[in-house]
């Protein structure tokens, strides 16, 4: 505090001079962690920085938190779904249908408590942040712009090296690690030629009354562009959208970022020939050009470029000259320009070398799926710019999903720099069934985090007991043992969350006939997200997990299995979802993980050399499942167990060989598969 | 009504198939017991075509008899085929001529309408079979001929020559149950077969029938017979006569005898494999077609019954098969690839059928005998067994149900019992039900809440309180850490635990008096059925280090043992009475009623508890399914006497004796009562064979080797005998009579093979075909019942038959549509 504070007198231009010229006199402030954005992000890393008694402190511009939703969405009303209700009582459960909530341990910070609207106002947000922030007590530095970062090397560093943050002020901020939660906070714009006669999402008028009778081109088919939509269907005379690739409805591609349902209302009226209309061109083929009337026409840079001389708008050749039958051929008001938003890149000096990515992701930070910047370590990437590991995949670009990636992000944290390993819960190998159904039943993180964040389960040697972690990045897998400081030298199961292979996309058919299956056999063809859990002998290499087949989001495994899909996502029966899993479970390991009663290892202690592991990790502890009567009435009925017949009929069956003696119904000898499994461990 | 209706135009007309009767069944007033009626009400019930059995009896016999027993259980069965069944109460008052006289000769009587068609003597419908067999016997008169010699059915077989096929059936009796298979049959059947039948041995001798003690049944193929001088062909029926094998059997031969196909063999499907017979497919071409179409139906005609011959059309077949292949086999199992064979001899085509299918029968004789071992079945005795019993309601209400907001108030409130459990989890559920039998026995008697909760709702409750497997149970006591419980999960050591906990521990104890009331058991008296032993331990009191490694140890061990402490200045007087010197520990066994001291010297907790436990073992235990890991612990040989009830005190006093001249330092000997420890007789069987008298005596080397030895079972069980036995066996000079596996335990059955099936999906790029294809199939076979139904496809050309096929999906498609419309409406 008392650095900051005499920060202001050195005064913003002369600081860093002063700072070369007597570094022993002023030492900036220094931080272990700084976070950067007080968003949803940003708060949430403050949050577990804070449990863990880090040295932290974040930077925020706004004088509270969540500034960019005090502006946006324009309209207000956010997407991510609030449902209060899921008729179970599950917290852990329940954050999977609570898209907005950040992680804590105060129930109060739930988002129920905030709106009871299922797609809540942005305003509840915005508030819900100041609470988070208020109520935790985090370190937030409010109205703090960061505006320069750059790199300071030094070998005593954690990284080698330290972030200097400079704000609005010139105040100077010394990071060991620094992470970024900006989120995305610049309007993305296509150059084009009349691109200026453009109004952006980000400015235009929201008020329906302005758009009376017009005639409304918007530009984008994502969420903003059809919100945009929504609120002035009712006064223009049509709108058309348009953009370079076919609209992704959300419900096809599974993706939450897509377009969402309660904003496709334009689609309908499209659909129904009520004038509006969706158009798929490249923007950047296109021209704007304004005429005497102040209407916009949409002709192509093409055309124009040949006309560079005249830029009248009634000279230019417009596309309905040769193709009379043009689609955008009539003048427009208005153009609006809803095109998303792009990371700013601004501020990182290129020492930094955070670059954007490829292509597809050109909008996102170039990160790896531990979501460290590539070009400098220590630098971490939270929240919506963090997108890119899993973009039009899964839910990381969005509360719900990132506030996982957040706490693994912290985890890794806690391991490379205070030696606290990634948190595990050793289980006796009689509890390996149960903590998958358990996981794959509440865990909200593998749910909203699918194909990205999966649990990982290493077992010990001889497999009589296992670690269990959570919500690992799975494209880290390789590092696994380096990253969590957690051992694998047994062999590990990999718990994921994934739909059908060929279940999403922008045009597939979600509703056709036999869309979802029932039959256990046939579980690995299931559609709707359901639990997949991979089985490796070792621990893959950085080359299998890059070079893995296409469409799967780990190299292939030793062995899989499918829990096969369920209507309610509740993978729970005895028949349907527990019993194949054992068995899976048991051809991996070559075991038998049935549980017993008591009386059977008891009957198993005398009469044979080993016991099955349920036996010797509860009977032989003084631990055993005694069985009441009506549950010994069952089982002889069951005949899984034969009833202790009186003496005369023993004698009558006693004919088989002592050593062979059928103990329980099944054979006790492996079956064929768990040779082909094996046989398969040998290929690999 | 419409049964009426039926009935009265005569038998044949209902006779359609076993769905209509199912349909009767359907529309009856289904009444499954006995009525009871008076003679005149009984005739007024009767209505005109429908029949109905009725046993006349006096009114005062006996209400139960055998034959009424046999009789009530035939009621359901006849009510099936329209017959209804009555018990007819001749009283007094109304006397019917068909009431006997005496008691002795009352009978039943069969009338159809109200004429009498028989009259059934008790002693011939002596059990359900015989009532339904012979019932129907005389309802289906002229459908069942039955003849005594072999003239009698040449007659049969003449008339019927290039008109109708005869089902011929041998039975050693009437009455038993493959005649009543043979006239079920006959009842749905006899109209369209004839059927014959016969008791005589000797005619079926002169058909040329071996094993003749069995009942036979033959289908003669008449129909086809124009020549009048030509025999019939035979097909034996090799199943043993049931309704469903010979229903199964006449499908067969209703079957077309041989079919043409030019399809992909994969995807062809006939009746046959849907009753479970495999399919043969005489591969043929054009040029040798006619040739091949003979070999064919001579082929078909020894495998009928055994397996669908087809002749496959290579030419117009779309799909390729092996060059040389002239046969191809598929099975009945789904899913298994079809069999190109070359074989060039039609008795290997035979051979290669009958040898398939002889692996089926077997499979189905195990199957019999216990369900084959499926990957779909539950094998975990305790997921089936809790399975078996969700139905049943648990009186929970003895035990608080917790949730997050009630855990913390409750467990700090008051003392409490928690168990964690998951609902989902077999072994919780198992387990809540002693919990719950805990809670009825404690109900109203214990200070201690018991409660519950369910960490499949309230999981971050559980995680808090760092449970993180099921179940789990701990003690929240005021102002004392969670302690979790860790004995048998059973009502009998979990009461134990909860009991011993109404006190804390270890006990102070502060006067000699009191010492002694303790030490006796006075004291404790009511806790003292619960631990056998009273542990007492003497310091003086400026011991403290060793005080508190003790006070440890009896904390350590609340719950599982009684522990108290005396530390008074006159402590002395104690450890002199009892010989001990200080610190030292008092044990107090009730049972014996015997006292004895151990000293403690720098000994830790640790070790106290190790001292402890050891010597609450006993030096020749009951052995039981509670105690045995307590004794497995020692890693010695068990030396088990298996008793049938309580153990000879003779052979008690012989061993003891062993025991106490230090014979035994090396066994832990013990005894098992199969009376408390039934379990103990499958042990047996596990040792023996074949099972000697008991008592038996027996080593068993549980630890190094598994070798089982038995003591002679000639020689008197008395401490000369077994010393020499034991210096025997340590001589080496015994021979075990077996050995314990030594197997690892291993997946008791495979898992699916997700891996090579997305393998195999992948390698075909058909991922998205497969639903197709199913539904295909699935016409098809839909398409074949309608076949049979009209049971006129015979030798159809294979155009026909496919235009056929296209036409009866569609048909079949719009059928369905319209009843969708229905339902809709």
């Amino acid at each position: 505090m008392g650095l900051s504070a005499a920060a202001p007198l050195w005064g913003p231009p002369g600081l860093l001079l002063a700072i070369a010229l007597h570094p022993a006199l002023s030492v900036p402030p220094r931080r272990d962690y700084c976070v950067l954005g007080a968003g949803p992000a940003g708060l949430q890393m403050a949050y577990f920085l804070q449990r863990a008694g880090r040295d932290y402190e974040v930077f925020e511009r706004a004088p509270r938190p969540g500034s960019f939703f005090t502006r946006f969405p324009r309209h207000r009303k956010l997407i991510s779904i609030n449902k209060r209700y899921t008729g179970k009582a599950n917290a852990e459960f329940n954050l999977r249908h609570d898209w907005n909530s950040l992680l804590s341990h105060d129930p109060r910070l739930l988002f129920r408590q905030y709106s009871r609207a299922y797609f809540p106002d942005a305003r509840d947000m915005v508030r819900y942040l100041g609470d988070f922030a208020d109520t935790l007590g985090l370190r937030v530095q409010y109205n703090t712009t960061i505006a320069h970062i750059t790199l300071d090397k030094d070998r005593r560093a954690w990284n080698g090296h330290y972030f200097i943050l400079t704000d609005q002020k010139g105040q100077v901020h010394q990071c060991s690690v620094l992470l970024v939660a900006t989120g995305l906070s610049v309007p993305n714009q296509v150059d084009f030629p009349g691109s200026e006669n453009v109004e952006g999402y980000e400015s235009v008028s929201i008020d329906p009354e302005d758009f009376i009778g017009q005639n409304v081109l918007i530009l984008g088919r994502g969420n903003s562009a059809f919100e945009t939509a929504e609120n002035i269907l009712g006064v223009t005379n049509f709108i058309h959208m348009l953009s370079r690739s076919r609209v992704r409805l959300s419900w096809a591609t599974h993706y939450v970022g897509d377009l969402r349902a309660i904003n496709n209302g334009l689609l309908d009226t499209y659909q129904l020939k009520s004038l509006d209309g969706l158009l798929e061109s490249d923007l950047r083929d296109l021209a704007i050009l304004k005429d005497s009337k102040g209407k916009f026409h949409v002709t192509l840079k093409f055309f124009l470029e040949e006309a560079s001389t005249n830029q009248s708008a009634d000279a230019i050749t417009l596309p309905q000259d040769d193709n009379d039958n043009f689609a955008m051929r009539v003048p427009y008001d208005r153009v609006i320009r809803c095109l998303g938003w792009n990371f700013d890149f601004s501020i990182f000096n290129k020492s930094l070398r955070l670059n954007s990515g490829n292509a597809f992701g050109k909008k996102y930070p170039l990160i790896r799926a531990s979501y460290e910047s590539k070009g400098s370590r220590g630098l971490f990437i939270l929240g919506t710019a963090s997108h890119s590991v899993d973009y039009r995949k899964s839910a990381g670009g969005f509360i719900h999903g990132f506030r996982y990636t957040v706490r693994a992000v912290h985890r890794l944290l806690e391991h490379r720099h205070h030696s606290v390993a990634w948190p595990a819960t050793e289980l006796p190998i009689t509890q390996l069934t149960s903590s998958i159904v358990r996981r794959v039943n509440e865990a909200s993180g593998l749910y909203q985090m699918f194909g990205v964040l999966a649990d990982v389960i290493l077992l010990k040697e001889n497999a009589m007991a296992f670690e269990y972690l959570e919500e690992f990045p799975i494209q880290m897998l390789a590092q696994l043992e380096t990253l969590t400081g957690r051992k694998a030298r047994h062999g590990l199961f990999v718990i994921n969350m994934e739909y059908g292979r060929n279940f999403s996309g922008p045009d597939k058919d979600v509703f056709f006939d036999d869309r979802s299956v029932g039959h256990t056999e046939d579980a690995w063809q299931s559609n709707f997200l359901h639990p997949v859990i991979y089985y490796y002998r070792y621990l893959p290499t950085e080359q299998e997990v890059r070079f893995r087949p296409a469409h799967w989001p780990l190299p292939r495994p030793t062995a899989i299995h499918h829990i096969v899909e369920d209507f309610l996502t509740d993978w729970t029966a005895p028949i349907g979802h527990i019993l194949p899993l054992r068995r899976f479970l048991e051809n991996c390991l070559d075991t038998d993980l049935r549980s017993f009663y008591a009386e059977s290892c008891f009957l198993f202690a005398l009469t044979r050399q080993k016991l099955p592991p349920f036996c010797q990790q509860g009977y032989l502890r003084m631990q055993g499942l005694v069985s009441t009567e009506s549950l010994r009435q069952h089982r002889v009925e069951s005949r899984l167990l034969r009833d202790d017949a009186p003496m005369g009929r023993d004698l009558e069956d006693s004919s088989q060989h002592p050593g062979d003696q059928e103990l329980l119904g099944a054979p006790l000898a492996p079956g064929p598969l768990a040779q082909s499994l094996d046989s398969n461990k040998e290929e690999l | 009504m419409q049964l009426q209706l039926m009935m009265s135009s005569g038998f044949s007309v209902f006779r359609v198939g076993i769905s209509f009767v199912i349909m009767c069944s359907f529309y009856m007033p289904t009444v499954d017991s006995l009525l009871e009626l008076s003679p005149q009400k009984y005739f007024s019930t009767l209505q005109p075509g429908k029949a109905s059995l009725a046993y006349f009896c006096q009114a005062d016999s006996p209400r139960t008899s055998v034959f009424l027993e046999e009789l009530n259980e035939a009621v359901r069965p006849l009510q099936d085929y329209g017959i209804s069944v009555a018990k007819v109460n001749c009283v007094k008052e109304e006397i019917s001529r068909y009431c006997g006289k005496e008691k002795d000769l009352m009978k039943a009587y069969l009338f159809k309408g109200n004429i009498l068609l028989r009259e059934f003597p008790t002693d011939t419908l002596f059990d359900v079979n015989a009532i339904v067999a012979h019932v129907l016997f005389a309802l289906l008169f002229n459908e069942v001929k039955y003849i005594t010699n072999l003239e009698d059915l040449q007659n049969i077989e003449n008339a019927l020559k290039g008109k109708a096929n005869i089902i011929f059936s041998y039975v050693r009796a009437t009455g038993i149950p493959e005649h009543r298979a043979v006239m079920e049959a006959a009842f749905v059947y006899g109209t369209t077969y004839q059927f014959v039948l016969t008791t005589e041995i000797a005619l079926l001798e002169s058909l040329g029938s071996e094993d003749v003690e069995y009942a036979h049944l033959y289908f003669f193929h008449c129909k086809l017979v124009l020549d009048l001088t030509q025999q019939c062909r035979r097909t034996l029926m090799e199943q043993p006569l049931t309704t469903l094998n010979i229903h199964l059997f006449i499908k067969t031969m209703k079957a077309p005898l041989l079919t043409e196909v030019a399809e992909d063999p994969q995807q062809v499907s006939t009746v046959h494999l849907q009753l479970g017979l495999p399919l043969v497919f005489i591969v043929s071409q054009q040029a040798t077609y006619e040739a091949d179409r003979r070999t064919a139906e001579w082929v078909a005609w020894r495998l009928l019954g055994k397996a669908g011959v087809l002749l496959l059309l290579r030419d117009s077949l779309e799909v390729n098969i092996p060059q040389h292949a002239n046969v191809v086999f598929k099975r009945a199992e789904k899913g298994v690839p079809v069999e190109f064979l070359v074989l060039h001899d039609v008795d290997l085509i035979i051979s290669h059928v009958e040898h398939n299918t002889h692996i089926e029968e077997i499979q189905e004789d195990e199957d019999d005998d216990m369900e084959g071992p499926d990957i779909d079945d539950q094998d975990d005795e305790v997921a089936e067994t809790v399975f078996r019993d969700r139905k049943r309601k648990l009186p929970l209400e003895l035990t608080v149900e917790l949730t997050e907001e009630t855990f913390n108030a409750t467990v700090t409130a008051s003392d409490s019992i928690v168990l964690f459990y998951a609902g989902w989890q077999a072994v919780s559920m198992a387990f809540l039900q002693s919990y719950v039998d805990v809670a009825v026995k404690l109900k109203g008697t214990s200070t201690m809440l018991l409660t519950r909760i369910n960490c499949a709702d309230w999981s971050d409750v559980c995680t808090k309180q760092n449970v993180t497997e099921f179940p789990i149970v701990k003690m929240y006591k005021k102002g004392e850490n969670p302690v979790s419980y860790a004995g048998m999960l059973g009502t009998k050591d979990l009461l134990k635990f909860i009991q011993l906990n109404r006190i804390s521990y270890p006990v102070n104890i502060t006067s000699i008096q009191e010492a002694e009331e303790y030490l006796s058991g006075e004291l404790y008296k009511d806790l003292i059925s619960y631990s056998s032993v009273s542990v007492l331990g003497l310091f003086s009191p400026t011991m403290t280090t060793a005080k508190e490694d003790f006070s440890e140890a009896g904390n350590y061990l609340k719950g599982y043992v009684i522990t108290g402490i005396y530390s008074e200045e006159d402590v002395l007087l104690l450890s002199n009475k009892y010989a001990a010197s200080l610190p030292a520990l008092l044990l107090a066994r009730h049972t014996e009623g015997k006292i004895e001291s151990i000293p403690l010297a720098n000994t830790h907790a640790e070790d106290i508890v190790q001292i402890v436990t050891d010597a609450l073992l006993e030096m020749f235990p009951e052995i039981t399914v509670e105690n045995l890991p307590s004794y497995f612990r020692l890693q010695k040989p068990l030396l088990i006497l298996f008793s049938d009830g309580s153990i000879n005190p003779q052979y008690k006093k012989a061993i003891l004796t062993l025991v106490k001249q230090k014979y035994l330092d090396s066994l832990t000997p013990c005894w098992l009562n199969l009376k408390n420890t039934p379990v103990g007789r499958r042990i047996l069987r596990a040792y023996f064979d074949p099972l000697p008298p008991l008592p038996v005596l027996v080593l068993v080397n549980l630890h190094s080797g598994g070798q089982v030895f038995a003591f002679p079972s000639d020689q008197a069980i008395i401490e000369e005998n077994l010393v020499l036995w034991l210096k025997k066996l340590e001589a080496g000079l015994e021979n075990h009579i077996t050995i314990l596996p030594a197997q690892e335990w291993k997946p008791p059955l495979p898992a699916y093979d997700f891996l090579s099936m997305m393998d195999a999906a992948t390698s075909q790029h058909s991922t998205r075909k497969i639903p197709k294809c199913m539904k295909e199939t699935d016409v098809q076979e839909n398409d074949k019942e309608q076949h049979e139904d009209k049971s006129a496809v015979r030798k159809e050309p294979i155009e026909t038959l496919r235009i056929k096929h296209w036409n009866r999906s569609n048909w079949f498609k719009e059928a369905e549509k319209s009843f969708r419309h229905d339902k809709e409406l």
